[in-house]
């Protein structure tokens, strides 16, 4: 058979730029949105919640909001590293449930005798990051979707939390791990620097090492990333440990404010934890985002439940107000990617 | 070192049905632009993803630098200092230049998994002046225009000479699709360039481009390498003839089962459609029983203009009218319920239903057929399915095999068969209908092209070959960077010649 053309799809057009000049700032309004969104969005909010009510911008009513931000934040820059993979880890609040009781059970309690005090914290973080280690196993090693593994294992989360729970709440009484939660330095809490602490980790990570940089090679494209020889599950399973250390880290933060270990303390979490990321600006198809747009995402949340209660709207219409939000954010955010045949699971 | 850098030394490569590569022998000496042409299926991409680590050879040797190589990843292929530019891109757009052009291969930027920027753009940078690009590593990606991509790829390219201490042979697999006007300049100049730093393979089908830029041509014919010669001692025609090879028959085209379509009535009528970077300008119309063949280089607007008319994809301007009456084409269903029908390229990916049965498969388009208010009758469907079976000659163990166990022929008829028991079909949109067919499945789908054109049908066909397209249709349009450039006609008796045509195209 002859022939000259070989078909294929069709080629973008050519740039008549010369490749020799520098480029011209070609970016699409919807990359715009996704980058200066955000941002507008949390001043927005600011302003007006703050012209409903003038006690939202008093300072104590400011430092009370980044108290509250913290766990939240803790919880959004692990998912962040899963998410940017295209993937999700639906484990927070079972993980969060087990650390909880694994600190409170190993420092000093009303239940046993154990008082490893801080080191308690640390088996919480590490359990955390066992979970997250199983569910990234499970999902490239058995080809588990995601969200698959993550709900499985925060099923055994809540499963084993309820064992170690064993009817009734232990009590911490180690005053070290009880002042985290209690104390204020300059006004904050200290969980509030644990939080500004872990994201500014989670920026280095992101941004000096290989985990963080191929997380957006890989949730970019995968293909390309497997044909230049990168280990894509090592670094999918070193996400999932990111994600599970640090809801395992948020579960202690958590039992160190309430005082107890307990198998519901992540309630809610999870939901907030994903709206956060989203946002913020990271897409959930993955490859474009980052721990630095989680902030603002965390601090939207944050402001969004603080000043809804300053106006008065009841604490359940605030669950839905989430809902639509998240919804609006993902709609933003994947408005460049629609096309006809695309195809949504 | 004086003998050749990649010697291809008898290498064979079969794949089910195949033989993609017989015995071949390449070479490519030091500091030397060798230029590949061939037709879709001569075996160029089989030879280039050999040189690449992705296909080994079944038989034969590729021997790089004098010693015999097995080249079993791409890894392989980029530590012997092979470099490839591949037609699609390669870039990842979110991170930045430098990471696009070391990914993979940061080696010492990256100590105990942590960057060190200063150092990977440095390295990043030395690769762009080695092309003289303005292109700074740390610019994102995807801010870059497409030309620019087209120079971080050569880069990227370029970098694995990094990997090992010899020059790199790097193969540009059309780089040139892309690009026009100064970018194209800009690339000849850079192949220029390379030459003083590397041996380059030049693969393209603009047959003025290879002449223009290669010291020595290869032209591949069905498996084969045919001829080689001196860019300065052969023209354009000489290489089209040595790569089209002989005049096909016109009855392997079933031409003398082609009916006239003078006097029959317009089915579809498209006027002025365009879509902003991909066509404009589009005027056609199909009557009953006419195929129209869009013919045009790749990225020359045919393909997004045929995706259109199914409502796969959007248009700006312009209208479609079906029997005089304008369509809304929102969306795929919009298309099939005005009865317009689509065979796609990509087969296996939008063609057919994998894991679904034939059956399944074949009343997937129109439900209305076999069903009433909703409901499915089984007798009827029964009835339709094996009519099809039968009709179009369907291999298959039976109606509930997955049409996964079917041949790509087969296949192919059972997407067909999908769009024809629909009743209300009026339009059949054909999209490389015969792409990785073997000879006999063509034959098939060309007899079934006449049988629809005798039933009625207004056939739009975007075919694999300009042979193809010739045979095939009663009017060829010529498209070029998103218009029509010329129209022929091609009733049968009064073929146009491929000549004309590519002239048209390029």
């Amino acid at each position: 058979m002859s022939q000259v053309q070989e078909g294929a799809r069709p080629a973008a057009p050519a740039n008549p730029d010369a490749s020799s000049t520098r480029p011209a700032p070609r970016v699409a309004w919807s990359r715009r949105l996704l980058t200066a969104g955000p941002p507008i969005a949390l001043i927005a909010l600011i302003v007006i919640f703050g012209a409903a009510n003038s006690r939202f911008l008093s300072g104590s009513n400011a430092r009370g909001i980044a108290d509250q931000t913290a766990i939240l934040l803790v919880l959004a820059i692990g998912m962040t590293f899963v998410i940017l993979l295209g993937g999700i880890d639906l484990s927070v609040e079972g993980v969060m449930a087990t650390s909880s009781l694994v600190v409170a059970l190993l420092a000093a309690n009303d239940r046993n005798s154990n008082d490893y005090g801080m080191l308690a914290v640390l088996a919480g973080v590490a359990a955390g990051a066992l979970f997250g280690l199983v569910s990234g196993l499970l999902h490239t090693r058995l080809k588990i979707p995601s969200f698959m593994a993550t709900l499985g294992m925060g099923a055994v989360g809540i499963g084993i939390a309820t064992v170690l729970f064993a009817g009734r709440s232990p009590r911490v009484l180690d005053e070290g791990v009880r002042s985290w939660g209690l104390d204020k330095w300059w006004g904050f809490s200290p969980l509030t620097y644990v939080a500004v602490a872990v994201l500014i980790i989670g920026w280095l990570i992101q941004r000096f090492t290989r985990v963080g940089r191929y997380g957006y090679v890989i949730g970019g494209a995968e293909g390309i990333a497997r044909l230049s020889g990168i280990p894509i599950m090592r670094y999918k399973t070193l996400a999932f440990i990111i994600s599970g250390s640090t809801a395992g880290l948020a579960g202690a933060m958590a039992a160190s404010r309430l005082g107890v270990g307990d198998v519901l303390i992540g309630g809610g979490q999870m939901f907030a934890t994903i709206t956060a990321v989203v946002v913020g600006g990271t897409l959930l198809q993955g490859g474009r985002g980052g721990v630095h747009k989680t902030a603002i995402g965390a601090l939207i949340i944050a402001v969004l439940a603080n000043g809804l209660i300053l106006v008065g709207v009841e604490p359940y219409v605030q669950r839905s107000v989430q809902g639509v939000v998240i919804v609006i954010a993902v709609a933003a955010t994947g408005w460049s990617l629609r096309t006809r045949t695309r195809t949504i699971k | 070192m004086n003998g050749p850098v990649v010697e291809f030394r008898g290498v064979s490569k079969r794949f089910p049905g195949v033989l993609a590569l017989d015995n071949v022998d390449v070479e490519i000496r030091p500091h030397e632009v060798v230029g590949l042409i061939g037709e879709n299926g001569a075996g160029k991409s089989t030879l280039l993803k050999i040189l690449s680590g992705v296909y080994q050879p079944d038989s034969g040797d590729l021997i790089v630098r004098g010693e015999s190589r097995h080249l079993a990843t791409p890894r392989h292929a980029a530590a012997a200092g092979i470099g490839m530019v591949h037609q699609e891109q390669s870039l990842i757009g979110t991170v930045s230049v430098a990471e696009n052009i070391l990914l993979g291969a940061e080696g010492s930027s990256v100590r105990g998994g942590v960057y060190n920027w200063k150092d990977l753009n440095q390295r990043a940078q030395r690769m762009l002046s080695k092309i003289d690009s303005q292109i700074r590593p740390t610019d994102r990606t995807e801010d870059l225009v497409l030309a620019q991509r087209q120079m971080v790829e050569l880069a990227k390219a370029l970098a694995v000479e990094e990997r090992g201490d010899h020059e790199p042979v790097i193969v540009l697999d059309e780089p040139t699709s892309v690009l026009d006007g100064d970018d194209l300049e800009t690339l000849f100049a850079e192949i220029e360039r390379l030459r003083d730093i590397a041996s380059v393979v030049f693969v393209s089908h603009r047959l003025d481009e290879v002449l223009r830029v290669s010291d020595r041509v290869y032209v591949m014919k069905d498996g084969r390498v045919v001829a080689e010669r001196d860019p300065k001692a052969v023209d354009i025609a000489e290489l089209y003839r040595l790569m089209v090879g002989r005049e096909t028959a016109g009855e392997f085209y079933r031409e003398d089962e082609q009916l006239e379509v003078d006097g029959a009535p317009d089915v579809i009528k498209v006027e002025g459609l365009g879509r902003k970077g991909a066509f404009k300008d589009v005027d056609l119309r199909v009557r009953a029983g006419e195929v129209v063949g869009l013919a045009g280089v790749e990225g020359s607007g045919r393909e997004a203009l045929s995706r259109a008319l199914f409502g796969a994809e959007p248009f700006d301007v312009g209208q479609v009218l079906l029997d005089g009456a304008r369509l809304k084409l929102g969306s795929p269903s919009d298309a099939v319920e005005a009865g317009i029908g689509y065979v796609p390229a990509e087969r296996r990916v939008e063609g057919v239903a994998m894991g679904l049965s034939v059956e399944d498969n074949i009343v997937l388009a129109d439900p209305g057929t076999i069903s009433r208010r909703g409901i499915v009758i089984p007798s009827r469907r029964r009835q339709v399915v094996a009519e099809w079976i039968d009709r179009l000659r369907i291999k298959t163990v039976s109606t509930q095999t997955d049409v996964a166990n079917l041949s790509g022929g087969n296949q192919q008829k059972v997407t067909l068969a999908k769009w024809l028991s629909s009743p209300r079909l009026r339009v059949l949109i054909l999209d490389h209908p015969t792409r990785g067919l073997d000879v006999g499945a063509k034959e098939d789908v060309y007899t079934f092209i006449r049988k629809a054109c005798a039933q009625g049908l207004a056939i739009i066909l975007i075919a694999d070959t300009i042979d193809e397209t010739i045979a095939l249709s009663h009017n060829v349009v010529v498209f070029r960077d998103g218009e029509i450039t010329a129209r022929f006609s091609a009733a049968p008796g009064r073929k146009p010649t491929q000549v004309q045509l590519v002239e048209a195209m390029v």
